[in-house]
């Protein structure tokens, strides 16, 4: 288990370094410093600010250098906000974010799993035919174009609940939020539960366990959920990648200032270092929860670890 | 004809088509333009009325043009940057797969670790590096979205080598390239058409998404994904300027994915029989 989790974090190790590598050369090629405004500066104030920021010195000597402030967290000052580090930005904004898609994740969970649970148990039924096209709706449809459309539903029209993230405060305000991230990944999570979850209640241990006379309640909770949950495990990785992109476009829709807002409103002003220190910021995330889950899954299904 | 009687494939292609048709040639029966500005109808309820079949937005600029114009830029986008993530896909997974050995062990490893990448913030650095370019567009989502394909080829490919006609080729001196691009190519066309249609929704959802965020599609041309920006911040009473292309793109999303679907689905039954 050890070792295997060992060599899960060292296999992470190049993917991160690439990330890093990519985004960085990515924002270093663009044609254009970051400092060109519609009306230029003058040569020697240019020069002046470009010392400051050690863009005057070679790329490697400035990667060495972003490197070695990454390993200590700093991920180098804002050029849009000023007096603000990239570092600052990110914890500022990022637990707002981070509630948003645990609650998110949670709620996708809870519900994809129990509505793919009652479609497999009732396969064919109208239930699961409901729950299947509702599920494939929800993978088509991306997050930016049913979030305003629940908005205009349930925050315009019905006013049942707030529109706006500064219009109020109190949870009430965190619901159509959290919902509408949720939304695809119950899709996904119900059609995956489904789908694993037939396929293991038609095993053997399954049938001796009916045998036994045990109720398909107990069944299904004793002796199904867990290795119907394997590939719902697996898909954890994904989920939390379009967690995050979701909660980009969640954020814009419902002006929330979370980390996506600033991601978005950096992109839009060119703000080089901000978004550089962004990217760096969620792909060492996703790269880490995927590692967990890795080492997750491993626990559950101790087969991986040997092949 | 089998292939019609398929429910999923018949209807959502169809669909597809019409959608495809409209928007070709909506722009040249409408009396409209999608750049003229009209201060006097401003935010007009789709009307039939100066064929403003979907309305008009807050400058006056009929909707109906405007839509159809971005189902065509959608629609180019989509097929021009799968055409891209087809032949970088194509053309690693057939070398990858036809080579193989360490080559193709080195090649998938490298695929492994882009898989693990979020692709979509790269794509949008790259599109806050390079000023919003409209055919870094069409790079920048094929070279997300190649990594299947890369995949799908090289299992493919994996199997065709072994087969006798390759050996052939191979023993009357045909070159290797020569035996990838004329002989395992070709093989390949059916399941690359497949996944192809599979890549479009895919791609249809980056442009939106960077066009939605505003980094995409610039004004006065627009996209799906921009007309439902636009359309967010004028629902509050004119809910027509979100409904209509939030809807449209909602079902060609879904008619690209069923028709994908269906098509594999329908593909791979014939294999394996």
């Amino acid at each position: 288990m050890l070792r295997y989790t060992l060599l899960r974090v060292l296999g992470a190790i190049p993917t991160l370094l690439l990330v890093i590598v990519l985004a960085f050369l990515m924002v270093h090629a663009a044609p254009g410093g970051p400092f060109d405004d519609e009306r230029a500066l003058p040569a020697d104030v240019e020069a002046n600010i470009r010392g400051a920021y050690h863009l005057d010195e070679p790329l490697p000597k400035q990667f060495i250098r972003y490197l070695s402030g990454l390993v200590q967290g700093d991920l180098g000052p804002s050029y849009r906000y000023r007096d603000y580090t990239v570092s600052e930005l990110i914890g500022q904004s990022f637990p707002l974010s981070l509630q948003l898609g645990v609650l998110a994740m949670a709620l996708a969970i809870a519900v994809g799993v129990s509505a793919g649970t009652v479609a497999a148990l009732r396969q064919d039924s109208y239930l699961d035919r409901i729950v299947m096209a509702f599920s494939m709706t929800g993978i088509s449809i991306p997050v930016f174009v049913f979030a305003p459309v629940l908005v205009l539903l349930f925050a315009v029209k019905l006013q049942w609940l707030p529109a706006g993230w500064s219009s109020t405060s109190g949870s009430s305000r965190l619901l159509l939020p959290v919902i509408t991230l949720a939304l695809p990944q119950i899709a996904y999570i119900a059609r995956l539960t489904r789908a694993s979850m037939i396929d293991v209640l038609g095993r053997d241990f399954i049938r001796t366990a009916r045998a036994q006379g045990l109720g398909t309640m107990t069944i299904v909770r004793l002796h199904a959920l867990k290795p119907a949950m394997l590939p719902v495990l697996s898909y954890m990785g994904p989920a939390i990648a379009a967690i995050l992109t979701g909660s980009v476009v969640v954020e814009e829709i419902f002006g929330i200032p979370g980390l996506g807002q600033f991601f978005v409103r950096g992109a839009l002003n060119r703000d080089y270092t901000l978004v550089l220190g962004i990217v760096v910021f969620y792909a060492t995330l996703i790269v880490f929860l995927n590692l967990v889950v890795d080492v997750l899954y491993s626990a559950l299904d101790p087969r991986v670890r040997y092949q | 004809m089998s292939l019609l009687r398929n429910r999923a494939i018949s209807v959502s292609g169809a669909i597809i088509v019409a959608t495809a048709a409209c928007a070709v040639v909506g722009p040249w029966i409408s009396p409209n333009d999608y750049i003229s500005t009209d201060f006097d109808r401003l935010l007009l309820a789709p009307t039939t009325a100066g064929a403003h079949l979907f309305g008009t937005d807050d400058l006056g600029r009929d909707l109906f043009v405007r839509t159809m114009l971005g189902i065509r830029v959608t629609l180019l986008v989509a097929i021009v940057a799968s055409f891209v993530s087809l032949i970088i896909g194509v053309a690693y997974g057939a070398i990858a797969g036809f080579v193989g050995g360490r080559v193709d062990a080195a090649m998938m490893r490298f695929v492994d670790t882009l898989y693990a990448l979020p692709f979509i913030f790269f794509v949008i650095l790259l599109m806050v590096a390079f000023e919003r370019n409209f055919l870094l567009i069409f790079v920048a989502i094929g070279a997300v979205n190649w990594l299947d394909m890369a995949r799908i080829v090289r299992g493919q490919t994996l199997s065709l080598k072994e087969r006798e006609f390759v050996a052939a080729a191979r023993l009357t001196g045909v070159s290797t390239g020569r035996i990838i691009f004329r002989h395992i190519a070709p093989n390949l066309i059916g399941i690359v058409v497949v996944y192809m249609t599979l890549t479009i929704p895919q791609a249809i959802l980056v442009e939106s998404f960077l066009s939605f965020l505003g980094l995409g599609v610039q004004e006065p041309r627009t996209s799906l994904g921009a007309l439902v920006d636009a359309g967010v911040n004028l629902m509050e009473g004119a809910s027509w300027t979100l409904l209509i292309p939030a809807g449209l793109l909602a079902v060609l999303l879904m008619c690209f994915n069923f028709l994908g679907d269906g098509l594999r689905d329908f593909f791979d039954a014939r294999h394996t029989t």
